[in-house]
């Protein structure tokens, strides 16, 4: 069985992916014989291009999404190459984990609760500086450029971006190279940018391609935070999908394979900006710029890195009062009175929805362990090396888009008669579940020291009990920590449920988003909020655990 | 004002303890060893002399470098060039590219950069060796390159911390020739720090331990 594992892994991440691709480029030609369509055709096409909104929506796709990568990738290495190594760094690391567990549309709600004209900055400005005794009726969340949903992606993407290269900064001599760059006169920042960054980057090309393709196909934040008429190609497709109109469905499905497309363009286009950006850095080096006076540069990444830290910790707050405010009058910072009663108002859904939020996150994360665990075990076991191409594997679900082989996976299950069940939700969420899993687990598991298996060998123990009896007790916490982000990353799911779910199935997140056309916030605050604490639980134990379990064992990792 | 380098009642102490104590000279062209075993404060003088200290250290006394006092100075402020036992050079750029990242900008023009750098290569007996990775290189080619670019880069004064002990014998003895003749020909300070007894004394100069107290007098010229 073990052996077969990877294999196994591959074909659950590959054949949905597959599937999904078939299912849509099919229906986007016209064949969709359950919906009448048994001749291949160019009319979705040619409906998809008579959209008025269509370049609108395209060039917003393109914008949002090349912008927002561009914006986090910068950023996460300016505050890298400004405070790689010293204490202040060391401060964002630890704020990391926890804020990268906040869903991306709690993180999204937050923010909104902070920029609208009626959130905190805006009170917290008014009337002294502004002279608003009303909220100003402007629109800032929404705005038809997009500026929100691309600051909404920001600051979660930077978040991600510096975890990962972090990860990768462990396998470079990165603070001697900076010194060395520096005794020769350059600044701290150029050191970091022209003798580090080079070689990190190869690490994190794969987060940043999917980062990419994330942004300019992202649904739950372009609803909550993203312009409307015409929205992202997206979220249009997925209107059109949920048109009771069941020809738009063609149109839908070409609107799809449009977004892969565009995806698949923005990846050469960044390709492309990869090498000018090296042969730029290598023209910057022939000509020794030093670049020594970087202090101002330095303040400024700080100052990034601190918005980005506080716009999603000061959101969540934010989503917290909301959820306890009663009357609250504009410019006030904190409610008139607080209450429980928008909590009491939904005790009776909110726990379902909780229940069932929790029951797909556990199975997801159960199963999405249980094969990484057998991956990574067969590898030791058998001597396997995991290559290149199979990382890339790994990424295949986080880049090619939801928002086009979802699609199609759905098409097909429709006629499966697979969708509306929570089987089927599952599956579809350990497709995501399973590579965050898988990264987040690989590196601990192969530093495990292996001479500790060769002595229970020789001590007469077999391979499984080696596995459950010292590798897995000694592993307790990267394996607790891998689940918790699987569980985060299911709670966080938003268009597998819809789609796979056909809205029978509704968790905390596609309630949560559900809600933001209707613009309740106390609403919001309690869904959003509670769309928050759950992952948060997740982290918590898998920090607690291990410390409890080994309070005796001061030479197991425990945290 | 004095050429050299000047260390002028230099101590450092951690809690209490004197890691370093050290009141010396070093005139250009000249090498001074500083010989220790592993723990007695040899690499806190490194950090100390290029301006980054590890905080819990307190530090006394005053360095001097061409007479001027280094004290709150950064590491890119100071002029003293660094060569460590790895070589360090950087993976992604060419052998050409690892020296004009050294050289100042002070030189300009495509043409007067390249001409530099192909003469340290020169120097270093590896004509023609501008486009080659790095990767490539043997280990003793790779240790002169990494010290032409420390060169390149016009310091004041050299740190060599164990630059030799990567090195197999016969390459050891060769390296240990060519960077001493290198510092001599460039006419700057150079302080070495070693565990090694012969890299010490090959030095030519004075050796003495961390807290000052005297191996070897310098032997005279």
């Amino acid at each position: 069985m073990l052996p077969f594992a990877p294999r196994l892994t591959i074909m659950i991440l590959l054949l949905p992916v597959g599937a999904g691709l078939a299912g849509v480029l099919a229906p986007a030609f016209g064949w969709f014989p359950a919906l009448g369509g048994v001749t291949l055709s160019l009319d979705p096409w040619r409906a998809l291009l008579a959209w008025p909104g269509l370049s609108s929506a395209v060039w917003l796709s393109i914008v949002t999404g090349l912008g927002a990568t561009l914006i986090s990738l910068i950023l996460t290495v300016m505050i890298c190459a400004a405070w790689q190594g010293t204490r202040a760094f060391t401060m964002i690391e630890r704020a990391l984990s926890p804020l990268l567990s906040v869903p991306h549309a709690a993180a999204a709600f937050g923010l909104a609760f902070l920029i609208a004209p009626s959130g905190w900055i805006s009170r917290a400005f008014s009337p002294w500086a502004t002279g608003w005794t009303q909220a100003p009726d402007i629109l800032i969340t929404q705005d038809p450029n997009g500026f929100a949903l691309m600051a909404g992606l920001v600051v979660k993407e930077v978040l991600f971006l510096l975890l990962m290269t972090l990860a990768a900064l462990g396998q470079v001599p990165a603070r001697r190279s900076v010194l060395m760059a520096q005794t020769m006169g350059y600044g701290r920042m150029a050191g970091w940018v022209l003798t580090v960054f080079p070689r990190i980057y190869p690490q994190i090309r794969l987060p940043v391609y999917a980062v990419l393709a994330y942004s300019c196909s992202v649904i739950d934040v372009a609803l909550i935070l993203g312009p409307t008429r015409p929205s992202t190609l997206a979220v249009q497709v997925l209107q059109w999908l949920s048109d009771p109109d069941l020809t738009l469905r063609f149109q839908a499905a070409a609107g799809s394979v449009l977004q892969l497309v565009l995806v698949l363009g923005l990846l050469l286009v960044w390709r492309g900006g990869e090498q000018a950006t090296a042969r730029l850095g290598c023209a910057c080096v022939r000509r020794g710029h030093r670049m020594a006076a970087d202090g101002g540069m330095r303040a400024l990444s700080m100052v990034f890195a601190l918005l980005a830290v506080l716009a999603v910790g000061l959101g969540i707050l934010g989503l917290a009062v909301w959820s306890f405010a009663g009357f609250w009058s504009f410019p006030n910072l904190l409610p008139d009175q607080f209450t429980l009663r928008n909590w009491m108002r939904q005790s009776g859904g909110i726990s379902k929805i909780a229940l069932e939020t929790a029951v797909i996150g556990s199975v997801a994360t159960v199963l999405s362990l249980a094969l990484v665990i057998a991956c990574l075990e067969a590898e030791h076991r058998h001597g396997l090396r995991q290559s290149n191409r199979a990382l890339w594997l790994l990424y295949l679900p986080l880049i090619v888009p939801q928002a086009t082989f979802l699609i199609g996976l759905q098409t097909l299950a429709i006629s499966t008669g697979l969708t509306g069940m929570r089987a089927a939700v599952i599956a579809a969420h350990v497709i995501f579940v399973l590579p965050y899993v898988f990264l987040s687990l690989a590196d601990p598991w192969r530093a495990w020291d292996t001479r500790q298996g060769l002595v229970a060998a020789s001590l007469g123990a077999g391979a499984n009990r080696i596995l459950w009896r010292v590798r897995l007790p000694m592993l307790l916490r990267p394996v607790l920590v891998a689940a918790a982000v699987g569980f985060a990353v299911s709670v966080g799911q938003y268009l597998p449920t819809l789609l796979i779910g056909m809205g029978r199935i509704n968790t905390l997140t596609t309630e949560a988003v559900a809600l933001s056309s209707g613009g309740d916030r106390r609403l919001i605050g309690v869904y959003a909020l509670s769309q928050t604490v759950m992952p948060f639980i997740g982290f918590a134990l898998a920090l607690g655990l291990p410390a409890l379990i080994w309070r005796n064992r001061r030479g197991v990792d425990r945290g | 004002m004095k050429d050299g380098l000047q260390l002028e009642h230099l101590r450092i102490t951690l809690g209490g303890r004197s890691l370093v104590d050290l009141h010396e000279s070093v005139s250009p062209g000249e090498v001074l060893s500083v010989m220790g075993p592993s723990g007695s404060g040899k690499s806190t003088l490194l950090s100390v002399m290029i301006g980054q200290p590890d905080p819990g250290f307190t530090v006394t006394g005053k360095i001097l470098l061409d007479g001027r006092d280094l004290t709150g100075l950064g590491p890119k402020a100071r002029q003293i060039g660094l060569l460590f036992q790895d070589d360090l050079l950087f993976p992604h750029l060419s052998v050409g590219e690892n020296l004009a990242f050294a050289l100042p900008p002070s030189i300009k023009g495509r043409s007067a950069r390249q001409a530099r750098i192909e003469m340290a290569l020169e120097a270093a007996d590896l004509t023609g060796f501008a486009s080659r990775d790095p990767a490539t290189l043997s280990g003793g080619q790779r240790s002169r390159v990494a010290l032409m670019r420390c060169l390149l880069s016009a310091p004041r004064a050299l740190l060599l911390d164990e630059p030799f002990s990567r090195l197999d014998a016969d390459l050891r003895r060769q390296m240990r020739e060519f960077v001493f003749a290198r510092v001599q020909a460039e006419g700057i300070p150079a302080i070495l720090v070693t565990h090694d007894v012969e890299d010490a004394l090959a030095a030519g100069g004075k050796v003495i331990s961390p807290l000052g107290e005297i191996r070897q007098a310098a032997r005279p010229a």
